[in-house]
């Protein structure tokens, strides 16, 4: 419960219905996408422009009240959790698209407008804004923001970082920042643009953004392989990339989701099979056909056991149709599903799947792995029950084992979901002591009170680390 | 990590139990609880949380507010019944789902709670649902002498006398408004009319058990008339059990789950002694609790075999002639005149998301030669009518109902169709309240006015 002086200060900011504190509420802001995580928020407010979201910090800046802003909530690392209560701040009301410049490709929103919502709005006007997580119906630009999101598209097109030019922002403080403009080169001192990107809302709270948009590709060709050895297919990963192709899309299915897939989709998959790689390409037509067949030519030469290449829109939907159903079959399965982001190499793609594939069996938990094969950005999902505390427990411990043989193949904790409260622990292991200490340097900068997403990115203390041990 | 996920909220337990409480940890399918995984996908789905942008207001709002509920995070006070009564039941969010939670069935588990310890409808909701829910929709006579009334109601005068001496004013605005719209009522039903059984033309493909609907067989006696007729002309054999009675589907998402079994048990028992090789609807409110009778029945033993058996056959009749039947020729009507016919469609949700048949409507309503069909968008969405949400919750239903005729508008169409007796009503309200000329029309009568028949 917030103090009344608070509160009559909050409603006076943001009116009566800016602000709720109700028990119903709280308890729809308790939680995000993350599995088994949930606090209450002490209240709730949605502000309708930034000078609300100004004064807003400046009131909790006074009382030293936390802070959580957020959009849709669909992030996986729980990074919108309200772990130390505080006022959790709803982006949904500052969605509109506030101009599209035609003369210099950007568009400046604000950060509660809906990811799917915009894209649909910028292809309506013969423009594209590649980041496409999962999410992209129900997450917002400012949430794809503060996460860095990434998505099918990031190989090619790179993720939410390298379309955002310019941000206005509020800190800690309750002052307003502007960083960057629809500027394409800006080295104006250290870029701020950048740092705010996936800062996961611990240094400002982000108001406006302004995005780059570039031309859409004219036309877009889908292909499968299939392959009964992992290594065949993380080669051909590798070939591609070495024969200078970047396909829009590489993605990838390891055996056990092949198997689950099927029995969910009934796809008449081959099962024997040990990975799938989903390709698809856009460009200029002539392009686009020419890069298709030399990519079924690199997979036949590295043996793939069957390729096929969709000749019509419909022929590769249904292609599509095993890796969209990945998530929904995961899903289905168990009732919690945890989906982590574990990245490597984009090289290191079949040491990884076989190293989730050993740390699985050595724990005995049920994980399958599909993602990005193209970026090195594998999605290891856990199919597992909340109720079961043991068993979650051995989840815990295989995730932690991923993460530390991730970090010995060259590779991260996180590729595209973020670290907040659930990979905080882990931090330390990929960026090390002097790393951590750097970031906590600007987090005091940015953040004094720490009143901004507190108990995210820096955890109390790291985990010990794992031994891996081959036995 | 172990630490970390377990961290639960820290405030706000309750140690002792309401009665509401207690019955909802009773009745709420805890498996169902846990499978939501609150990725939020459903949030864009939903009419409620898009009208209103309130997480409460979404699926997965609600489903957190039963389990910490269920969880003992908090107790129901009258806000909580207030958001599941908020809810439409359109049940759009569970094609949305990615864990496949049962989302229908928990809301109809939470208000089935609710309404066993409730104090807070008004006095017209409580009196209206004793009266229908109990007396009247069960009993499809009692639904015919209400028929007869209300069909000498508006044709004795008295409904001009009603309308002129301002009566209508005593009754809540939007249930008067209502009454302007309703269609002329019956006192006979499609049995009386034509008999409850006929003959295939040309060739027998199966016979089919036409569930004819209490309301629908009341207010919209002639589309059953006509359902029966595009069923023969399809190829099939009609038959009209007598014995049936109305589906239990208001009473089931009502929180009156045990007549709503009653009235399962008794059309079971209608269509199997009819044989039949399908069971088909023209009211997609109907057919989703038809083909979920085998849930409904799923802890009754002895009936289990039984709903299974009639769940798997039931289908919309436009299911019913894409799939199995011969297309009839359907042409523009001399009536049309010169003037370009362009229909749009509004989905019933029940159809869409429960009966999941969103192809078969558009499919017939392609194959009309010389008449443009032009898709509505978001169709899918909910048009506020949702069963007897637009009685009970009249400005949440009246703010979806504006955006559904501002799409409407979009669209230039002539006629607007649907497939369902509630949804049409609710187009009818909305083409009123807007002041259009656009006829509202169910899909089966446009396309009877429409069929080429055989000789």
């Amino acid at each position: 419960m917030l103090k009344a002086e608070v509160r009559d200060a909050l409603i006076a900011v943001l009116g009566t219905n800016g602000y709720k504190d109700d028990s119903q509420t709280l308890v729809t802001h308790s939680y995000d996408g993350t599995p088994m995580l949930q606090a209450l928020p002490d209240a709730v407010v949605y502000p309708a422009d930034t000078a609300q979201v100004a004064a807003v910090m400046k009131v909790l800046h006074e009382h030293r009240i936390p802070l959580v802003s957020r959009g849709s909530g669909t992030n996986l690392c729980g990074g919108t959790v309200p772990v130390q209560g505080g006022v959790v701040m709803v982006m949904h009301r500052m969605n509109r698209i506030l101009e599209v410049d035609l003369e210099n490709l950007t568009a400046t929103v604000q950060p509660g407008l809906i990811t799917k919502q915009f894209i649909t709005h910028v292809e309506s006007l013969g423009l594209f804004y590649p980041p496409d997580p999962s999410s992209m119906a129900i997450s917002t630009i400012g949430g794809n923001i503060a996460e860095c999101s990434g998505g099918l598209r990031g190989l090619k097109y790179g993720t939410t970082k390298d379309y955002v030019i310019g941000l206005e922002a509020v800190l800690a403080s309750g002052e307003i920042i502007r960083t960057g403009g629809k500027l394409m080169k800006d080295v104006a001192g250290y870029d701020l643009t950048k740092l705010l990107v996936g800062s996961e809302g611990t240094l400002a709270v982000i108001t406006e953004a302004t995005l780059k948009l570039i031309p859409p590709p004219k036309a877009k060709k889908t292909m499968l392989a299939m392959y009964s050895d992992l290594y065949d297919a993380a080669r051909t990963v590798s070939k591609i990339i070495e024969n200078r192709i970047i396909p829009a899309t590489l993605e990838f299915l390891d055996n056990p989701t092949i198997r689950v897939v099927d029995e969910f989709a009934g796809l008449g998959l081959p099962l024997d099979m040990a990975a799938i790689l989903l390709i698809e390409q856009d460009g200029e037509p002539e392009l686009v056909e020419r890069d298709i067949a030399l990519m079924a030519s690199i997979c036949r030469n590295e043996h793939a056991d069957r390729v096929t290449v969709a000749e019509d829109a419909a022929e590769a939907l249904k292609l599509l149709t095993a890796r969209r159903s990945a998530f929904t079959a995961l899903a289905r399965l168990r009732p919690t599903t945890i989906l982590e982001d574990a990245t490597v190499p984009r090289s290191k793609i079949a040491d990884m799947v076989l190293e989730i594939n050993r740390i699985a069996a050595k724990y005995e938990v049920n994980i399958c792995t599909f993602g990005h094969a193209g970026d090195g950005n594998l999605h290891p999902t856990a199919t597992t029950d909340a109720r079961n505390p043991e068993e979650i427990h051995r989840v815990e411990e295989a995730f932690a084992e991923i993460f530390e043989a991730a970090i010995a193949l060259g590779g991260t904790i996180t590729g595209e979901h973020g670290v907040g409260l659930v990979k905080a622990p882990y931090l330390e292991w990929k960026v090390g002591v002097e790393g951590m200490a750097l970031m906590q340097g600007i987090k005091n900068t940015f953040d004094p009170h720490h009143l901004l997403n507190p108990g995210k990115l820096f955890a109390k203390s790291a985990r010990r680390r794992v031994v891996i041990d081959r036995g | 990590m172990a630490e970390n996920r377990q961290q639960s909220a820290g405030t706000g337990t309750i140690t002792k139990l309401n009665p509401l409480a207690e019955k909802l940890q009773l009745r709420l399918d805890e498996d169902q609880l846990t499978n939501c995984m609150r990725c939020g996908f459903c949030l864009p789905a939903c009419p409620t949380f898009r009208e209103t942008g309130i997480e409460a207001e979404s699926p997965r709002g609600r489903i957190a507010l039963m389990k910490a509920v269920a969880d003992g995070l908090m107790d129901p006070d009258a806000a909580f019944e207030e958001q599941m009564n908020h809810c439409l039941g359109c049940r759009a969010c569970e094609p949305a789902c990615p864990a496949d939670v049962k989302y229908g069935q928990l809301i109809e588990q939470a208000r089935d709670a609710i309404e066993d310890h409730t104090t807070s409808h008004r006095w017209w909701v409580k009196g209206l649902r004793k009266t229908m829910f109990r007396g009247v929709f069960p009993k499809q006579e009692r639904m015919q002498l209400l028929g007869r009334a209300m069909s000498l109601y508006q044709r004795s005068g008295l409904q001009r006398l009603a309308r002129g001496s301002g009566l209508m004013k005593l009754l809540p605005s939007h249930l008067a408004e209502m009454e302007a719209i309703l269609p002329p009522a019956s006192g006979q039903g499609v049995i009386e009319r034509i008999g409850d059984r006929h003959r295939a033309k040309g060739e027998r493909i199966g016979t089919v058990g036409l569930f004819r609907g209490c309301i629908m067989d009341v207010m919209f006696t002639d589309t059953n008339v006509k359902t029966v007729e595009l069923l023969t002309e399809a190829g099939f054999d009609v038959v009209i059990p007598k014995a049936q009675q109305c589906c239990g589907a208001l009473h089931a998402h009502s929180g009156e789950p045990e007549e709503a079994r009653s009235l399962a048990r008794g059309n079971i028992e209608a269509f199997k002694q009819a044989g039949v090789d399908y069971i088909a609807t023209n009211a997609g409110g109907c057919g989703a609790i038809l083909v979920e009778y085998d849930h409904l029945l799923h802890e009754d033993y002895k009936w289990e075999a039984d709903a299974k058996w009639f769940a798997s056959r039931v289908m919309d009749i436009s299911d019913l002639l894409v799939r199995y039947g011969r297309i009839p020729r359907f042409l523009e009507s001399a009536a049309d005149g010169d003037k370009q016919v362009r229909i749009t469609y509004q989905d019933s949700c029940h159809l869409r998301n429960v009966m999941r048949s969103a192809d078969a409507p558009r499919t017939l309503m392609r194959q009309i030669e010389g008449v443009a069909y032009v898709e509505l968008p978001e169709a899918d969405r909910c048009c506020g009518s949702a069963g007897i949400y637009n009685i009970t919750q009249p400005e949440m239903a009246a703010s979806l109902l504006e955006g559904k005729m501002a799409q409407v508008e979009t669209t230039g169409a002539t006629h607007v169709l649907t497939s369902n007796p509630g949804c049409l009503l609710q187009m009818k309200l909305g083409e009123h309240r807007c002041g259009g000329s656009r006829q509202v029309e169910h899909l089966v009568d446009f396309l009877h006015e429409r069929l080429v028949k055989q000789l």
